[in-house]
């Protein structure tokens, strides 16, 4: 259970200190011809964002950038206790929007911003960039012979009739310590009951619980896994594309499928506005770009054509601090643990 | 008469002024209620999440226990994009939220729904609380739960409403302007209508307005009927005294003048009769300037009021020539009349006395044993009367300055006369619409004037 309070106090800030270490996962600075420099705080890999930072670069090349990767905690309890970080870049829309709720975004307009349709900002403080979806990825080899489900429904009962086949290779998020798992859970929560039906079985599978979907797919490519269940569309479809991802496959469930939008904010502390506006331009111009580009990152849209899409993104709203509220969020890891952790 | 300034468009000015007033208080009007409507629209909206929050709340053994509906947060951000704030109050202790949201602010008794607005993190919120009653194991626990909102949403539909009402306000004063102005002339028209009835009256013509007017012009009406009586006593007053100026002057010199003759008749020596002679011409002189002047003032009288009689020429001619004959046998002139009958509209008087001051002037003018010829014919749509004598003529330069007030010709030395003969003639012609025309006699000496004049329409 101490686990479970030190995120409360990590999200939320409620606690006084002590928690703002922040725990750097990769940092690089890319100099520029000024003086002035951008210091951007994201959840994003730096081999994913690097094309995109020097992009910038070659537009802007006076302005230097200091790229710092951490978690999507990390990177909300960072700026809830002033750290000196000019743009934010999250995949966790739910702690953006809650940094923005309680004032620490700075607002900020431009022909780019104007241009996003209304579901993808939020009163000029959040801009989405990306929507990528919750996908599962599936080795080939461990579902030879077994027909491939295409809703929930279909997964749970092939789940169930081949426990001996999945018992231990079942993968997804740790809703304790992913924000994105957390998030992808709770939207998947209260739009089915199928997810706490498949997070019975999957409980009773010995699931194995992961921070990333990097390290999820790594261990669906290399056969420790049959399944990763809700790993991000992105990162699936990038190392799909290479070669050693033989083994590998996007399930395509049928039902429904989560889209969760990678937003970026100024921080209210920021002294470099001009600079960091200029770099959420970019990104902007990037997601809204019509033609599939060489990004790894997905655009905002051209997805609307999948049925399972056609919900619609997760709404950027107040409805998002719901399940940030301490309550809810003990009260839904209660239930998670006693569903996952059936057999500890 | 200088005008001060237009009725109407005073008028028009007040009334959209008028309309400027109610459209401005219609505007202020319309945008206050509109926010009051948004604002009760959130004020509703954040009591519905507050409940729904409240309704949530549930006791497990001694401990209160609350999952956030998800529709409670969900519905606040429905509508707009403003940032929204909780807190969920156990006794004094938080439950959940933030903590330090409006501490101060009294909380409603249970069941009630308080409402109130703060300042919150640099931001005015509209606050809604909520205090309901849960069992905490035995005890009964009042538990408040306030949900917070910007106002950014409502603020932006209020401005919009209220763009839009001021927009509609705009078009609603245009149209009234418009309607204004046209009101304005339609009234005024009324006032058009009683001078265009003054104005189309001709020069005699001073009987009372008699036209429908309304209530406010009949003060004006009245006071312009009391003017036009006054007048018409006035001018008649002055014909009265003209013809009575004529009497009393000309009775008197006719017997003066018979008084002489009958002493130049008892006269013996040439002194005394040449001087008796000196004194009838000069009585001849002063009866005639004396009538001229009475003509000329009758003519200036009357062709204000011009008659529109119909009258033929050559009666007049006749009447002429037969007044005149004997001055002229005394010269030894003849006169031959060629008339024919023409008739024209207007003042027999007038024209009468025009007639004779063209005639009177050409045997005056004439050297004894000649001829005076008068023609009266019609040419065209034109009457003429034709005087031509065979005297010294109208000599050079342009004839114009002979109809002038009291001008004589170069070449009238010696003869008795005021100047007011063709003057008289032509004020005459001119009132009836018509001219003089002085020229050289064409068949050898002489002078040749010709009264023209419009032929009465419709009378033959």
């Amino acid at each position: 259970m101490r686990h479970v309070m030190f995120a409360i106090g990590v999200w939320l800030g409620l606690t006084a200190s002590g928690l703002s270490a922040l725990e750097i996962e990769e940092r690089k600075r890319y100099p520029g011809t000024s003086d002035a420099i951008l210091r951007i705080l994201s959840t994003a890999d730096l081999a994913a964002f690097e094309p995109i930072i020097l992009r910038f670069q070659t537009e802007r090349p006076d302005i230097a950038i200091d790229y710092v990767v951490a978690s999507s905690a990390d990177v909300f309890a960072a700026i809830k206790d002033g750290e000196d970080f000019d743009l934010v870049i999250s995949s966790a829309m739910d702690l953006q929007f809650q940094l923005a709720n309680d004032g620490l975004a700075k607002p900020y307009i431009s022909d780019a911003t104007s241009a996003l349709p209304t579901w993808a900002r939020w009163r000029d403080l959040v801009f989405a960039f990306t929507s990528e979806p919750a996908v599962t990825v599936i080795s080939t080899a461990r579902f030879a012979g077994l027909r491939l489900p295409t809703t929930r429904q279909e997964l749970i009962a092939v789940l169930r009739e081949n426990p001996e086949r999945f018992a231990g290779a079942i993968g997804t998020y740790d809703v304790r310590v992913s924000g994105l798992g957390y998030l992808f859970a709770t939207q998947e929560a209260r739009s089915s009951d199928a997810f706490w039906r498949l997070s019975e079985v999957m409980g009773r599978l010995n699931p194995q619980l992961y921070c990333c979907s990097g390290q999820m797919i790594d261990d669906v490519s290399q056969g420790r896994l049959a399944i990763a269940y809700n790993v991000l569309g992105s990162y699936a479809a990038q190392r799909l594309e290479a070669p050693e991802a033989q083994g590998m496959q996007i399930l395509e469930l049928e039902d429904y499928a989560n889209v969760m939008l990678r937003t970026a904010l100024i921080a209210s502390t920021s002294d470099a506005e001009a600079a960091a506006g200029a770099f959420l331009d970019v990104l902007l111009r990037e997601g809204l770009r019509e033609d599939r580009g060489q990004w790894v990152l997905p655009p905002l849209r051209s997805q609307a054509d999948d049925d399972a899409l056609s919900f619609g993104p997760i709404r950027l709203g107040p409805a998002l601090m719901v399940y940030l509220d301490p309550l809810n969020r003990r009260a839904f890891v209660e239930s998670w643990e006693s569903a996952m952790e059936q057999q500890n | 008469m200088t005008p001060s300034g237009s009725i109407g468009r005073r008028l028009t000015v007040l009334l959209a002024c008028v309309a400027a007033l109610l459209s401005v208080l219609s505007w202020s009007m319309v945008s206050s209620f509109a926010r009051q409507a948004a604002e009760r629209t959130q004020d509703n909206i954040l009591a519905a999440s507050a409940t729904t929050i409240a309704e949530a709340l549930r006791s497990e053994g001694d401990e209160i226990r609350l999952e956030l509906p998800y529709a409670a947060f969900s519905m606040l951000g429905a509508i707009s994009q403003d940032r929204v704030f909780y807190h969920v109050d156990v006794d004094g202790q938080t439950l959940t939220g933030y903590s330090d949201l409006a501490p101060d602010l009294e909380t409603p008794a249970p069941g009630q729904i308080s409402f109130g607005t703060v300042t919150y993190r640099q931001a005015t919120l509209r606050m809604v609380s909520i205090t309901r009653v849960v069992l905490a194991g035995a005890d009964p626990v009042p538990v408040t739960v306030s949900v917070a909102q910007t106002r950014d949403g409502i603020s932006a539909i209020a401005t919009d409403l209220s763009r839009t009402a001021a927009l509609l306000c705009v078009a609603f004063f245009v149209l009234a302007v418009v309607l204004s102005a046209f009101v304005a002339r339609s009234s005024l028209n009324q006032l058009t209508t009683v001078a265009e009835a003054v104005a189309r009256r001709g020069p005699s013509d001073l009987r009372p307005l008699r036209d429908r007017a309304p209530t406010e012009l009949a003060p004006l009406i009245q006071s312009l009927n009391r003017f036009i009586d006054r007048l018409g006593t006035s001018l008649r007053r002055s014909e009265e005294f003209i013809t009575e100026a004529a009497h009393r002057v000309r009775t008197p010199l006719a017997t003066v003048r018979a008084q002489a003759e009958v002493a130049l008749h008892s006269a013996r020596g040439d002194e005394e009769k040449g001087r008796l002679r000196r004194m009838i011409r000069a009585i001849d002189e002063s009866s005639r300037s004396a009538g001229q002047l009475l003509d000329h003032a009758t003519v200036a009288f009357r062709a204000d009021s011009l008659a529109h009689d119909a009258i033929d020429l050559a009666v007049i001619a006749r009447t002429v020539t037969s007044a005149l004959e004997p001055t002229a046998e005394m010269k030894d002139i003849a006169i031959e009349l060629a008339s024919e009958t023409v008739i024209v509209r207007g003042d027999g008087v007038l024209l009468e006395s025009a007639l004779r001051n063209v005639v009177d002037n050409a045997i005056k003018y004439s050297s004894p044993d000649t001829t005076v010829r008068i023609g009266v014919s019609a040419d065209g749509a034109q009457a003429q009367v034709r005087v031509v004598d065979e005297g010294p003529g109208l000599g050079a330069g342009p004839f114009d300055r002979f109809t002038e007030r009291f001008h004589r010709g170069d070449n009238a030395e010696g003869v008795v006369g005021s100047g007011l003969g063709l003057t008289i003639a032509n004020e005459v012609l001119v009132a009836h619409g018509g001219h003089i025309v002085l020229a050289q006699n064409e068949e050898g000496r002489g002078a040749c004037v010709t009264l023209c004049l419009p032929l009465a329409s419709g009378l033959a």
